[in-house]
This record gives C-alpha cells, structure tokens and sequence, in this order.
C-alpha cells in the first residue's frame, strides 16, 4: 500500500524517487492481501481489514494511521485540533530533509507525524495525542515534540486528561541534537501536567521505540499496549549485534514489558474505547477524603 | 578558541589518556564520598555517585565512568549506564534535593547501554523518568559534558540549569559511527557524519543546548588535566553563584523554559 503512495508521489512531482524500483518484482496485486510482519501467515486484505487491521492468526496489532486511530477511539466530529499547521523547519541543514517533509505531506495528507486535540470520549472532554508512524516513522522532532508539550500545557491549563497513542522509531536523525531536546521539552511538559493532580493515560501501539520509549511514553500513569506490538528502547539489530544471537519473537513485545512492569494492561482495539471510557470515569470522582 | 573539526576533536576526545572522572573528582571536589546502589536492583559501576565538598558547600556529584585502562572499563561497561545507574542517579539527586545540596553531572558515555537485561529492566523508563525528575528537581543541576555525551544515555543527566561542554566535547543525537551506519549503510565513514552532524561545543552553543564552552589546554585536556580540572572548578563556581541567586519558582522556571524554547518549526 506504502508503495502505491509513493507511486503516486513520484508521478505527481514527475521526478525520479530514491524509492526503490518495483518493476522487475512479479506482479502481486498487494492490496488484495495482508502478510503479517509477526507471525507471517497471509490473510486476505479484507477480512484483515473487518478485523481492525489486526492478524487473524496471532492477534497482532497492525499500524493506522492517526485519522483510522481517531476515528475508532473519539466521539464522532468532536476533536477540535490544536497547532494544524505545524512545520518543522531544517535546523541543521540536513541534506534533502526539506524535500522528503514535502513529499511525505502530500502522501500522507499530515504536515508531521503527529494529530493532537481536544475531544471527548463517550462524552468525557480529554486532550488526545496520536502519533502516526506513516510519516518518517513517526520520529520525534521540533514539531513533535512541540505539539506534544503544548498538548500537555493546554491540559494543565484547562484541568483535562491526556491519552495519547504512541508510536515512532524514536528520535530524527535528520533535526540531530534538536531532536534528542524533544525528549526533555515532553516529559518537563508531562512533570506539570501531573503536578497538577491530572491524569495521563499512555497507550503504546506499534512500534513504540527509542527516544518516545525513553521519554513521554513511559510516564503515563497508566500505560496501555496494544497486544503484540514492538515496545522498546534499543533497536532489535544493535542488540543482536551485541550479543551476537538471535532474539526470540516475544522479545521487545507488548507482552515481554507487561511481563518486566512496564507496561499495566495489554487491551485489544475493539475494546480500547470501552477501557479508555471507563478508566475516565475512574478518575472523574477524586474519591471521599479529597472531595471539596 | 581553536578551530577543528568535529572529527578531530573525536580524534581528542578518544585520546588515550583524556582524562575521565576518575581523574577529576579527585582535582575539583574535596571529601569525595561514593555512594552506592539504586535500592532497586543493584550498583552499577557505569555510574558513580557521592557528595563531596565544593570549594566548602556540599554538593552531590553524578558522573558517568569512562574507564582509563581494561580493568576500569571492565568494571565500568565502557561507560555505558543499564537501568540501574540511572536509577541511582535518580536516588542520588532525590536525596541531594531533600538536603539542599546542588547536584553537578559530569557527563562522559557514548550512550546508554544496549542490551537484553537492560530492556528487561526498562532502559526507556528509566530514562524517561531521569528526564522528568530532573526537569523538576528543587535544587541547583549543572551538568558538564567532559567528552561524549550520547543521546539519551547522556541527556538522563543532561537535563539541568546550565549545560557546559569541554571545548573538545561532542553532543549527539546518535554516535557518529550509528549515524553513518543508518544515513549510509556503512559505519566505517563516522568520522564524515561526524562532520555534517553539528555535535561539537560550538554547534550546540549556536543551537542553544550548549550554555558554555569550558577552554581545554592548546591541544586537549591529556596535555595537563590539572589545568582542565582548574577550568572546570572555575566553570562550576561561577554556574553556581548564578543559581544560587536565584528563589526555587525562577530557579524551575528557567530550567523548564531552557528546554521548552529549542526546536525550529514555522506555523
């Protein structure tokens, strides 16, 4: 599907892509079919998709992009969205960074890799956060990490909870140092929001990894995964590089972290919404002794 | 100031005999008393922490251990911190807080550890909650980068009232090798990712990460380590009459606005 975007991509800015050239490859019409990146069995496209793009073998989880997330998680036309039309500007000259933003904004419809808002679950305000990992997989720049920590500011300052979905490959290599600030500029964002007695609800989808793992998205009060999605700090490769073997599957799994205490709970898509309603609720009463 | 590349100052800064921690709490502090273990898990020797004297005031050190021959790397994994050194260095700075002790970070790590029992235990989280601690911690932070400071692994204790880089240090998103290796498919060119990657004191003093560049010695801190301890006594004095001056809400809010202002973006 990727590739059919980036085709079209090509064709529309009538230059030749860095992207790889498919032609010599069979022709298999792709969209019909879903190979899953986890167990590998093949489902048809279709019933992959009736199943909210999860694996009907092994559960796994699949990527959506924000818009699919939003839709299956918020009431219906209430996000309100905050800091639309963000750019990241080029802040140390990295080579053809400005280009690929340009390209990846026309085939993703997203200005970066990041929707943020205010909206209401089954009725409940919330600022919500989702991460999308279809652009530059999600990596956390100067727009990511703004968004995020106004998100959180808005909160603090409108006394309302936070659920962000997160997923990324970690920090841009192409912002460099910049980037990595992204991970302090957040988490100062979350300290506030959370001094103010206000509650953060973490759920990690895939992949969650490097510097979101190693910042904002451990510091949920509750941290939710989505079942058999990556979640981690360390690229899988470096380790095994490392240690010179071959990782098992489960390792850096949704459930390898509820297993070692990182994450609370693992809940499956068609129930997210119900579980996100009711932890809202859980937290509207303060509970006796602090009631005013 | 000298004018090289980041790549010779790579050439520097793994010079052997650049001086480490180990050679430099001895110089600048007095009284040096190591404290041990997270209380969690374990002691991990990639990170050593105490209190010591300062010129007369307490203060907590936190440092990151390069170590100067095989037998201290061994016992310091190459300086490179699991989880539970990071959780010490949290433990550390909480306990520095509740006496009033400023904390100093001397920061020298090509990064965090990557490994199968760091995951385990949370290398992420443990990151994550340094960060956010440290952003709110009620006490004075200066952080000092001696040689590399690598990503998380170094912002864990980077996250401060004032960051200072030795002349030579470098600052990165990624190590030059890792940065290569993803741009080019080839880690063997470090040293020209090195250069495009805008990691040096001066780069980062332009991008507003870096707030001062301490001078080193005309060829590097291994020509006469007891002038470099000298320059960053000098350098710890002064960051600390600044923070002193200061009441605890400015103190928070300069730290917060530190790092809220980087980042370049149009809307």
């Amino acid at each position: 599907m990727l590739d059919d975007i980036f085709s079209v991509v090509r064709q529309r800015w009538g230059s030749s892509s860095p992207e790889k050239d498919d032609s010599k490859k069979p022709d298999i019409p792709k969209d019909l079919l879903f190979k899953c990146p986890r167990c590998g069995s093949v489902s048809f496209s279709e019933e992959f998709n009736a199943n909210g793009k999860v694996c009907p073998s092994c559960n796994y989880h699949s990527r959506l992009s924000a818009r699919e997330r939003l839709d299956i998680t918020i009431d219906k036309g209430t996000l309100e969205e905050l800091d639309r039309g963000m750019v990241s500007k080029n802040p140390i000259d990295f080579p053809g960074y400005e280009a690929k933003q340009q390209a990846l904004r026309a085939s993703t419809g997203l200005k970066d890799a990041v929707i943020t808002g205010k909206a209401k679950i089954r009725g409940r305000d919330i600022v919500i956060i989702v991460m999308d990992s279809h652009f530059l997989m999600a990596s956390m720049g100067s727009v990511v990490g703004e968004k995020i920590a106004r998100a959180f500011e808005y909160a603090t300052e409108h006394r309302l909870p936070v659920i962000a979905f997160t997923a990324s490959g970690g920090a841009r290599m192409q912002e460099g140092i910049v980037s990595l600030m992204q991970m302090a500029k957040t988490s100062g964002a979350v300290a506030l929001h959370s001094e103010a007695g206000l509650l953060y609800i973490t759920v990690m989808t895939d992949p969650t990894t490097g510097g979101v793992t190693a910042s904002f998205a451990s510091l949920g009060d509750i941290i939710i995964a989505e079942p058999k999605v990556l979640i981690g700090f360390a690229g899988r490769r470096v380790i095994e590089g490392t240690i010179r073997q071959k990782l098992p599957d489960e390792f850096q799994s949704a459930e390898f972290m509820l297993e070692n205490g990182f994450v609370d709970m693992i809940v499956e898509r068609k129930k997210m919404r119900r579980t996100l309603a009711h932890l809202l609720a859980l937290h509207e009463d303060k509970g006796g002794l602090h009631n005013e | 100031m000298s004018d090289k590349t980041a790549s010779q100052r790579l050439d520097i800064i793994r010079m052997k005999g650049r001086p480490t921690v180990n050679d430099y709490i001895p110089l600048v502090f007095d009284d040096f008393f190591e404290l041990h273990g997270d209380r969690l898990y374990g002691d991990d020797g990639a990170v050593k922490g105490g209190i010591a004297y300062f010129k007369g005031t307490p203060v907590t050190v936190i440092a990151q251990v390069k170590g100067r021959n095989l037998d201290e790397n061994k016992a310091s994994n190459f300086g490179m911190p699991h989880p539970e050194g990071y959780r010490k260095a949290l433990r550390l700075a909480k306990q520095a807080e509740k006496f009033h002790r400023p904390v100093i970070c001397l920061i020298d790590t090509a990064g965090a550890f990557c490994g199968v029992e760091a995951e385990q235990r949370g290398q992420g989280e443990a990151i994550a909650r340094d960060i956010m601690e440290f952003m709110r911690l009620k006490t004075p932070v200066i952080s000092i980068i001696l040689g590399e400071g690598g990503s998380g692994g170094a912002l864990a204790l980077g996250v401060c009232d004032e960051l200072a880089m030795l002349e030579n240090a470098i600052y990165s998103v990624i190590s030059p090798r890792g940065f290569a290796s993803l741009l080019w498919k080839d880690a063997s060119r470090e040293r020209e990712a090195a250069d495009i990657m805008h990691i040096t004191a001066e780069d980062l003093k332009e991008l507003k990460v870096c707030d001062y560049i301490i001078n080193e010695p005309a060829e590097g801190a291994h020509t006469d380590p007891q002038a470099a301890a000298a320059a960053i006594s000098d350098y710890i004095f002064s960051a600390l009459q600044r923070k002193f001056q200061k009441g605890l809400d400015e103190l928070l809010n300069e730290r917060y606005n530190k790092f809220r202002a980087i980042g370049e973006f149009t809307e």
